[in-house]
Formats: C-alpha cells, sequence, structure tokens
C-alpha cells in the first residue's frame, strides 16, 4: 500500500479517535443531565437541579473540546480523502450536512442558554433547552453513524459517471445496517455516561465529600448502567451482529477468527488469531453459538476467511481482538452494573466500599469499549473505505503526499496532546471543587 | 437551473457565514486592543460567549453543502489548499479552546494565555479566509483532472495578501460595531472610535481589490456586462459601506452593524457575481477550464435531494437563530465567561 496512503488512514484513525472521546461522553452525558432536569421539574427537588448544573460544566468542556476536534473530521474528507469526497460526496454530504444544521446547531445554540440562561429564561425553558442538547445529541449520532452505515452497506444510490448518485433520501437514512448500528452505539455511549456519572458519584462517597449528590449519582448512573449494558448485548449488540454476518461476512469472520468454512460454527471466547496457518491458537470454542446466532440454527454454514480471497481480508488480528475486548468488556459492565443495582435495590450499595472502588475504577474502561467496537467496525471493513465500491488505497488525494499528512499528523499529535492534557486538568478540578462549588 | 440554485445558495452560504462568524472572528482581532485587562476581555468574550458556535455551525454548513453539491471543488480545493487549510483547522480549535477554556480558572495568567491565544488564531483566521477567498478569485494551476497543489509561495501571491488584508480590516470593523453593540461605557467608545478609523482602511482596501481585481481577472466584469442588473450587487455594497460611515456619525450601533453586515454580503455576492458559472477558475496557462457548476456537480439525483434538505434545514437554523438573539439581546451585563 503507497506510504501515501498508510499516512491518511493513520492521521484519519488518529484524529477520528481522539475526537470521539468526546462525543462518546456527551451523548450519554446528554440524556443524563435531561433526565436530573426532569426530576427536578416534576419534583421540585432542588438538588437535582444541582446536579444538572454541576453535570453541565463537564458536559460544557467535553462538548467543546468534541466541537474542536470535530470540525477537522469534515474537512478531512476534502483534504485527504479526495477521491473518496469525489465518489461518495454526492451522498455523504447529505448527511454530513443534516448532522450540522438539525442537530449539532440545536445543541450549541441551547447549550448557551442552558449554561448561561437560567436566569433570563423560565424553568421550563431551561428543561427543555437540556431536553433539546439531549435529543441534539442523539440526533447528531443519528447523521454520522448514517453516513458511516453508507460506508459499510451503501444503499440508495446509482453509480453516474464513477460518483454515487443519491437515489432517496429515505433509503439513505433508513438503511438496514444502520437500524441496529445506531441504537448499539447509542446504547455504547449511554453506558459511558452513566459510568462517568456512577464513579464519580462513588468516588464522592469513597472519599466522604458532597455525600448528598454522591448518592444521587450512584443511584442514576446505576440504574442507567444496568439498563444500557445489557441494551448494548441485547437486543442492539446480537442484532447489529447479525447484520455485520449479512452485510459483511469477511468481518465477522475475521471477528471470530473463523478460518474454516464450517457448519456449528462457535464463537471463540478466547484464542489467538494465527494468519500464518491459518488457525485459532489455544481457542477455547463454544460451538454452534456463531451458526445460532447468524441463521438462529445451531447447524447453519458460516464462511470463513479461507474462502474469501486473500486482498479481501481486513487485518484480522486487530478486528479480531478489537471485537473481543468489546464484548469481554461489555459482559463485565453488565456484571458490574447487575451487581451495583442489587445493592441499590438492598439498600446496601452506598455502605459497599468494595463495589464503589470498582464503579469508580471501572470509568475509563466503557471509553475502551466503544472505541475497540469503532475499529471493529472501520478496520473490518477494510480494504474498502465504501463497502464493494471503493478501496480505501482508491480513495485518498492524489495531490497530498505522505511527507505532507505527517507533518500534519505530527502537528495533530501534538496540538490533541496539549488538548487532552487542559481538559483532564479542567475535568478533574471541577471534579475536585464538587457541586456545591459556585 | 438546479446547479445555479445551488451556486446561490452557496454564496449565500458564505455571506451568512462571514457576516456571522466574521463578527466574532473581528471581535478576537480586535480583542487585545479594546479590551484593556483580563476583566474587560472578560466582557467582550461574554459578548460572543453564546452565539459564536452557532455561528461556526454555518462554516459546516457550508463544508456539507459543498461537498454534497459540488464535490470535485470539495475534494480539489481541500486537497489542493492542503497545508492552508489545516493550519486554519488548528487555529479554529486554538480559538474555540480560547473562548471555553479561558474562564474555567480564575487566574490572571491563565485568562491571559487563553486572550493571546484567542486573539491571534482569530486574527490569523481573518487573514487566512481572506487570502483563500482572493486565490479562489485569482484561479489556481489546476491539472488535467482538475487538482493542484498548493504550496504557500504560489497561494502568499500579492493580490491574495490584499485580500487577507481586507478580511482582515473589514472583519475587525465589523467586530468593533457588534461590541460597540453589546457593551457601555469606556469599552463601547473605544469601540467605536476603532470602527470609525476602521472604515477609511475598509474602504481604501476595497477600492484598491477592486482595482486589483481588475488586473488579475480581465474577464470579471464580463457577466456585469450581459447582466446588466447584477450592477446592482456592487451599488448596494456602496450604499452599505457609506452607510456604515452615516451611522457611526449618529452613534446608531445597531445600524452600524447592520450595515457593515451588508457590505460583507455584498462584498461576497459581487465576487459570486463576477464568478459566475465557475466556482474555482484556473490560472492562465492551466490544461484545465476550471471547475464550474457544471463539470463539478453531483448528479442531478442528489442535487434535488440535497436542496429539499437544504431548505428544510435553513428554515430551522433561521428559527434557532432568531431565537438565540433574542434571548440574548441587549448588553452584556454580568460575566459568564
Amino acid at each position: 500500500m503507497p506510504d501515501a496512503v498508510v499516512a491518511a488512514r493513520q492521521q484519519f484513525a488518529f484524529t477520528i479517535m481522539f475526537h470521539y472521546l468526546f462525543p462518546v461522553l456527551t451523548i450519554g452525558l446528554g440524556v443524563l443531565i435531561a433526565v436530573l432536569k426532569t426530576i427536578e421539574l416534576r419534583t421540585g427537588k432542588l438538588e437535582y437541579g444541582a446536579a444538572a448544573r454541576f453535570w453541565a460544566k463537564l458536559f460544557a468542556i467535553t462538548f467543546a473540546t468534541g466541537v474542536v476536534t470535530g470540525i477537522p473530521m469534515e474537512f478531512q474528507f476534502g483534504t485527504n480523502w479526495a477521491r473518496f469526497s469525489h465518489f461518495a460526496g454526492p451522498v455523504v454530504g447529505q448527511t454530513l450536512f443534516m448532522e450540522g444544521v438539525f442537530a449539532f446547531f440545536a445543541e450549541s445554540s441551547f447549550l448557551g442558554v442552558f449554561l448561561f440562561g437560567e436566569k433570563r429564561v423560565s424553568r421550563r425553558l431551561h428543561w427543555l433547552s437540556s431536553v433539546l442538547i439531549a435529543a441534539g445529541a442523539v440526533a447528531s449520532a443519528y447523521f454520522i453513524v448514517a453516513t458511516n452505515a453508507w460506508m459499510q452497506n451503501p444503499v440508495a444510490y446509482r453509480t453516474v459517471d464513477g460518483r454515487a448518485e443519491l437515489t432517496s433520501l429515505w433509503g439513505l437514512l433508513s438503511n438496514p445496517y444502520l437500524r441496529w448500528q445506531f441504537p448499539h452505539v447509542v446504547s455504547g455511549a449511554m453506558v459511558v455516561g452513566s459510568s462517568v456519572m456512577a464513579g464519580i458519584g462513588a468516588f464522592y462517597l469513597l472519599a466522604h465529600r458532597h455525600e448528598t449528590f454522591g448518592r444521587v449519582f450512584v443511584r442514576v448512573g446505576v440504574i442507567a448502567g444496568v439498563l444500557f449494558s445489557s441494551t448494548s448485548l441485547f437486543p442492539t449488540g446480537s442484532l447489529h451482529g447479525e447484520n455485520v454476518a449479512r452485510f459483511q461476512p469477511t468481518k465477522m469472520a475475521a471477528m471470530e477468527g473463523l478460518f474454516e468454512t464450517q457448519e456449528r460454527a462457535g464463537i471463540a471466547i478466547i484464542g489467538m488469531p494465527d494468519t500464518e496457518r491459518k488457525q485459532l491458537m489455544d481457542a477455547i470454542v463454544v460451538p454452534g453459538v456463531l451458526s445460532w446466532l447468524v441463521y438462529g440454527d445451531f447447524r447453519g454454514r458460516v464462511i470463513g476467511l479461507n474462502d474469501i480471497p486473500q486482498d479481501e481480508h481486513p487485518p484480522i488480528e486487530i478486528v479480531y481482538y478489537a471485537y473481543h475486548i468489546m464484548v469481554g468488556l461489555g459482559t463485565m459492565f453488565i456484571a458490574l452494573f447487575a451487581l451495583s443495582a442489587f445493592l441499590l435495590w438492598r439498600g446496601r450499595l452506598f455502605e459497599s466500599r468494595g463495589v464503589l472502588w470498582l464503579l469508580m475504577l471501572a470509568m475509563p474502561f466503557p471509553y475502551i469499549a466503544n472505541h475497540a467496537g469503532w475499529i471493529v467496525a472501520e478496520v473490518g471493513r477494510q480494504p474498502w473505505v465504501v463497502y464493494g465500491l471503493q478501496r480505501t488505497s482508491m480513495a485518498t488525494s492524489q495531490n497530498v503526499t505522505a511527507g505532507m499528512t505527517y507533518f500534519t499528523l505530527f502537528g495533530f499529535m501534538g496540538l490533541y496532546a496539549l488538548v487532552g492534557i487542559l481538559y483532564l486538568l479542567l475535568f478533574f478540578r471541577i471534579v475536585t471543587r464538587g457541586p456545591e462549588a459556585d | 437551473m438546479l446547479n445555479t440554485i445551488w451556486f446561490v445558495v452557496l454564496a449565500f452560504m458564505m455571506a451568512g457565514y462571514a457576516v456571522l462568524d466574521g463578527f466574532d472572528l473581528g471581535v478576537g482581532t480586535l480583542h487585545l486592543v479594546i479590551g484593556r485587562d483580563t476583566r474587560e476581555r472578560a466582557r467582550l468574550i461574554d459578548a460572543i460567549g453564546p452565539v459564536w458556535n452557532g455561528n461556526e455551525v454555518w462554516l459546516l454548513a457550508v463544508g456539507g453543502s459543498l461537498v454534497a453539491a459540488f464535490p470535485h471543488v470539495y475534494a480539489a480545493s481541500f486537497s489542493g489548499f492542503y497545508l492552508a487549510l489545516m493550519i486554519v483547522l488548528w487555529l479554529l480549535l486554538l480559538r474555540g479552546l480560547g473562548i471555553e477554556f479561558r474562564h474555567q480558572i480564575d487566574h490572571d495568567m491563565w485568562k491571559h494565555a487563553w486572550d493571546v491565544a484567542f486573539s491571534l488564531s482569530s486574527g490569523l483566521l481573518a487573514l487566512l479566509f481572506g487570502v483563500a477567498l482572493g486565490n479562489v478569485l485569482r484561479g489556481v494551476p489546476l491539472d488535467e483532472t482538475g487538482e493542484f497543489q498548493g504550496t504557500f509561495a504560489l497561494l502568499l501571491n500579492p493580490f491574495a495578501l490584499l485580500g487577507g488584508i481586507l478580511s482582515v480590516t473589514v472583519l475587525s470593523m465589523h467586530g468593533a460595531a457588534w461590541i460597540a453593540l453589546k457593551t457601555d461605557a469606556e469599552i463601547q467608545r473605544r469601540a467605536r472610535r476603532w470602527g470609525s478609523a476602521l472604515w477609511w482602511a475598509v474602504v481604501f482596501l476595497l477600492a484598491a481589490m477592486v482595482a486589483a481585481s481588475f488586473l488579475v481577472r480581465p474577464d470579471f466584469p464580463r457577466n456585469f456586462g450581459t447582466h446588466p442588473w447584477l450592477i446592482v450587487f456592487p451599488l448596494v455594497t456602496i450604499a452599505a459601506a457609506g452607510a456604515v460611515k452615516y451611522c457611526q456619525r449618529r452613534d446608531d450601533d445597531l445600524r452600524v452593524f447592520l450595515a457593515s453586515a451588508a457590505t460583507i454580503a455584498g462584498v461576497i455576492a459581487c465576487v459570486a457575481a463576477g464568478l459566475y458559472p465557475t466556482l474555482l477558475p484556473a490560472l492562465a496557462g492551466s490544461p484545465h477550464p476550471g471547475l464550474n457548476i457544471y463539470n463539478a456537480a453531483s448528479p442531478e439525483g442528489s442535487l434535488r435531494i440535497a436542496l429539499g434538505v437544504y431548505l428544510f434545514g435553513m428554515t430551522l437554523v433561521l428559527i434557532y437563530l432568531i431565537n438565540i438573539y433574542r434571548v440574548w439581546r441587549g448588553k452584556v451585563s454580568a460575566t459568564y465567561h
């Protein structure tokens, strides 16, 4: 693969993964803030309003960082992926535009009202702005995932003079691939929001500071956490998996490290793919389950990598491990949140210091699980940028050299390191000052 | 017809972006001179705080409409202006952080660092946007496939630099008008003085730019000859520029702002009227005739769908816009940022 393509891929991978650290939190947190505001409006309990104000501060720095790292994403399609833009622009431009005007605009405008307008607007409008921020974040995710879903499973287009022409907007927005991918993405983001809320609440309880708020955060975080860690597995995860198997059998084979085409194909709990000998080393496989997941029949025949041309293989090891990390972590979240929810129901959670420690230390892992999931989606689609239509190696800008891209990649790395450090500094500062600071 | 509608849409979006983000870029450019200390600078940030982000969405919307309607222009210009565009992205990043991170820590050194970052990045962005527009007007050396590689030696030509300086000046005047509108007392007086002084520079540079345009692109007035009604754009621009001075004399800050907005939109309209139907002209001697609304457009089906999406989306944006500016109308009072 030419150096310029490798450089462009590295730059996109780095910038998108850094960027997504922020929206993945604001999607979940936006919804939870709206929940807190709704409880305040319904019950009149002021601590929920104060809790919402506290989380809005964290939301604000996260949103700002997400915005400034997000703008380069849209423009990179033009700078580094000119041939992709040329080919797919007539389709993906639609959803990118819609994200800007339908979702992002609402989110940013109402965030201003929510953060600084509490004294200027009525209580109801302030509540409404929190709901619109959450709706904006979720809608934003919808349009971006719709863009991605088209790259995974191109629909509603025809090719005219080497370019994709959109034939139906509804077709683009109701892509069958999107049907479970979008809820799965939102569900994953909700786990991040829930885990951060529960984790910071647990920190306050363990540190004996702001304990009233700590209890509110843990309660809301754990209830949302048990709900969304479950929906990440079923229905969204398993049904999206079915779609992947249906639309992209190569990706599914790489996810499971399945080399041999077989009936009663199993899922690998553990094991290391050996792409030289074309087998799964030291594997523990539960037979039949993959066939059942894909076909609803334990004897279904699932295609393996050996029967797929080599030049259509994605990097198997990365896809395999990313998938297993996502699923493994997801399972642990369900266990942790279920245990916490049980203790909460029995009224013992706030005294169970061990579980509170686990909730606090678990905070980074939902980020890892979400990113791993996206690695499966994106690396698993290789060597295609638009599945079956345009190869990644044919999608870059011809007039941008590897040297130019590395120049800017290192620039992004330096700048984003600074941004990351400042973000963490402000994040910890807001947390240590606590919800009572004003 | 559809292609022409999209050309108009794109010009409208550019004008919308220049007018809206233009004033907060202008406020940023003048940030360090109109705000004399951290407290005064906080008021300037407050004056744009709730609206700058929504203004910047217009840039995303310009990008979105460009990739949907004229993907070839999007691909060729963004990859061609590669390094310049990346610098724009980095400056946008610094600037956004400056506005949003500045008020997070109540310490003068922290605030001062962000004030400088915010002001420098705003000024440089205003300059680079002007340079970009200058280069689009001048044309770029397109190869057979309609692409080019923009080195700085190519992009930083005298004509484009004149465009850059004009852009900094006109956006600063626009920003000063916004500050005068949103503040009172000493800051307001200072903003009015700056706005009034900058007006002379704007008029001088604008005249120089018009003269230079006729030299660089002798074919520029062609459209005005074949469609005499297009003369209305330069006339409106001149009238608006005159109105800025007239209202500055009467300290009518709202009308100064509106007139300077009309001036900026007028300049973009004149450029668009002169370029039509070209989007990215080729420099003389290039093997490519230039990217225009036909050879760079999306297939018709995509254009038609995108137009529907666009009209619906922009209606929504205008409703938001009016509401947001209503919520934040009046002088900035308390310090939030």
